[in-house]
């Protein structure tokens, strides 16, 4: 069984050492005049401001989209749904969404946000786009929450007279909240570090002013990463700021985690996980 | 005025059913775009040639050429590579998870594994370049460490999580009393984990492959950073190669809209798409047909 102890050290180590290498290095850099500044200087200086804001920007537009959509449709198969072929379907299409490669879901907002419905390349066909890739972990995370309120409870609310969407709206709904916000929260962290499906639907290597309105193209932390990382003309001069901007990628994703994984512990009832 | 109870209620099962649709109509949509215009790809290139065709190549001086085979093959190397490492290091992770770990490791591991299964793709491909590519080029005597192993090791990183995971659950979901049965006949510990839970556990292990190499087969920006993007044919794992979603992501920025290689990116992306509906599907079927042929 020894070697089994071996497999999950190495994996343990693997994964310690790209949160450390990231975490040492961009220390350093991460600074509140980083922060707060826009780059400078042909991106050699000063901080990711604008970056932070894109970023922040399209998880609120994604939000807005998903949540409705994807708590509506937990609702429909938890709630109303039979097992019927109409059912299956949608179920069906559901599991094979959350396997669809994120950068199909990039061609998907190119073809149908930013060209066919005329968006051209902005917040919210990035949203959009990000909104669509998200929405099946929202629906899976809010049918299971919706699964663990015990039955008792809707019968509880239909046997006083309620109808059946005022039992889901006053009873159910509010008992599965927090795992539907877990759900939610994780979706988001996932929409927050996706580059391949922003990279052609609104997202810019540069731009002196955060955006003004959803139909504005914006910066994001990912892509800035990628363009650090890999096009921009000094690379080697700008690896420390690289470093921080990947640092500063990870803290907003893990926090969104971290959250998530608080908001679980703290509401969990009935042996909910 | 207010609306009645009977009909909000009414209102709410139209709401919610029209919702549920969406997921339909948009799997169906990403479905027919991607066909609709890869087949517009086909008006001009000839589909023997892209099927078929060797050489990527749609810039070409003389002639453009866009031979999906080198971008598939490439592809299939650094996911198969990827898959190669990590499924033993994955299923040997799961099963100490699930078998022997203390409870004190185990509140460790996890939420580190768990954590990293949220990292985002590019900055794996940092990594990549920053740390993996160095080391590689050294230990290989390589001028360049951005080649296919660098993205096999990443995707295999990338993949780990789910499939430890998706295995760890069903390894745990073994009856104890297999178990007992296993060791009251005296099996050690080492056999009743090869010979009894793993088996047991195998659809779930399964799935939890599959998962893991949908994940790595569609992954974008790790393999775009990480292995170099050369447009030749893979030559082994100590090459540069650019994968199909590599090629998605770097051309189609570059691309003039309605051109025959716009369209052809869109042929790429269709093949990328019904491989994935394929792993998914598959998955689904050998989860469902080992689970059966167990009870």
């Amino acid at each position: 069984m020894r070697w089994l102890f071996l497999c999950a050290v190495l994996v343990f180590l693997l994964c310690c050492f790209v949160f450390w290498d990231i975490a040492s290095k961009g220390f350093g850099v991460v600074s509140l005049e980083f922060l707060l500044t826009s780059p400078r200087k042909g991106m050699t200086e000063g901080g990711i401001f604008p970056a932070i804001v894109g970023t922040i920007y399209v998880s609120l537009v994604t939000a807005v989209f998903v949540i409705p959509f994807g708590v509506a449709t937990a609702i429909y198969l938890s709630e109303y749904a039979r097992d019927t072929w109409v059912t299956r379907l949608i179920r069906a299409a559901i599991r094979n969404l959350a396997g669809v490669p994120s950068i199909i879901y990039g061609l998907f907002g190119v073809a149908i946000f930013v060209d066919g419905l005329g968006m051209g390349p902005s917040l919210l066909a990035s949203g959009l786009t990000l909104g669509l890739l998200t929405l099946p972990y929202v629906v899976a995370a809010g049918e299971e929450a919706l699964r663990h309120v015990p039955g008792s409870y809707r019968e509880g609310a239909l046997a006083l007279g309620a109808t059946h969407w005022q039992s889901i709206r006053t009873v159910v709904l509010p008992v599965a909240t927090p795992g539907i916000v877990t759900g939610v929260l994780l979706g988001l962290s996932r929409a927050a570090g996706e580059t391949a499906p922003i990279l052609f639907t609104g997202v810019a290597f540069y731009l002196r002013y955060v955006p003004s309105s959803v139909w504005d193209e914006f910066m994001a932390l990912p892509y800035h990463l990628f363009i650090l990382a890999t096009q921009h003309h000094a690379i080697h001069q700008v690896r420390p700021l690289a470093y921080g901007t990947a640092l500063v990628l990870l803290g907003f994703v893990f926090s969104l985690n971290l959250m998530a994984f608080w908001v679980r512990k703290k509401y969990s009832v009935y042996g909910q996980q | 005025m207010k609306i009645s109870a009977t009909r909000a209620d009414k209102l709410a099962t139209v709401v919610f059913q029209f919702s549920a649709w969406l997921s339909v109509v948009v799997l169906a949509g990403i479905f027919t775009l991607l066909l609709y215009n890869g087949f517009k790809a086909f008006d001009r290139i000839r589909p023997q040639e892209f099927f078929l065709g060797y050489t990527w190549n749609p810039s070409g001086y003389s002639a453009p050429h866009y031979g999906v085979l080198s971008l598939l093959g490439s592809t299939l190397l650094v996911t198969c590579g990827a898959m190669v490492i990590a499924i033993p290091l994955g299923i040997g992770t799961a099963a100490y998870l699930s078998e022997s770990a203390p409870p004190r490791v185990y509140q460790i591991l996890k939420p580190v594994i768990e954590l990293f299964a949220g990292i985002p793709s590019v900055a794996l491909g940092f990594i990549g370049i920053t740390i993996l590519s160095p080391v590689l080029a050294h230990v290989f005597g390589l001028s360049n460490g951005l080649i296919a192993l660098n993205g096999a090791i990443l995707l295999a990183l990338m993949a780990l999580p789910t499939i430890i995971t998706v295995s760890e659950d069903a390894i745990r979901a073994v009856p104890k009393t297999f178990r007992e049965a296993s060791f009251a006949v005296g099996a050690t510990r080492e056999t009743t984990l090869w010979r009894v839970t793993l088996p047991a556990a195998m659809s779930g292990i399964i799935t939890a492959v599959m998962l893991g190499f949908g994940r790595a087969l569609g992954e974008t920006m790790t393999v775009l950073m990480a292995t170099g993007n050369a447009l030749a044919f893979p030559g082994g794992f100590f090459e540069p190669v650019r994968t199909m979603t590599a090629a998605i992501a770097i051309e189609l920025g570059e691309t003039a809209q309605h051109t025959t290689h716009y369209y052809a990116l869109f042929a790429v992306g269709a093949l990328l798409f019904a491989i994935s509906l394929l792993v998914n599907i598959l998955s689904e079927t050998i989860a469902r047909r080992f689970r059966y042929s167990q009870s």
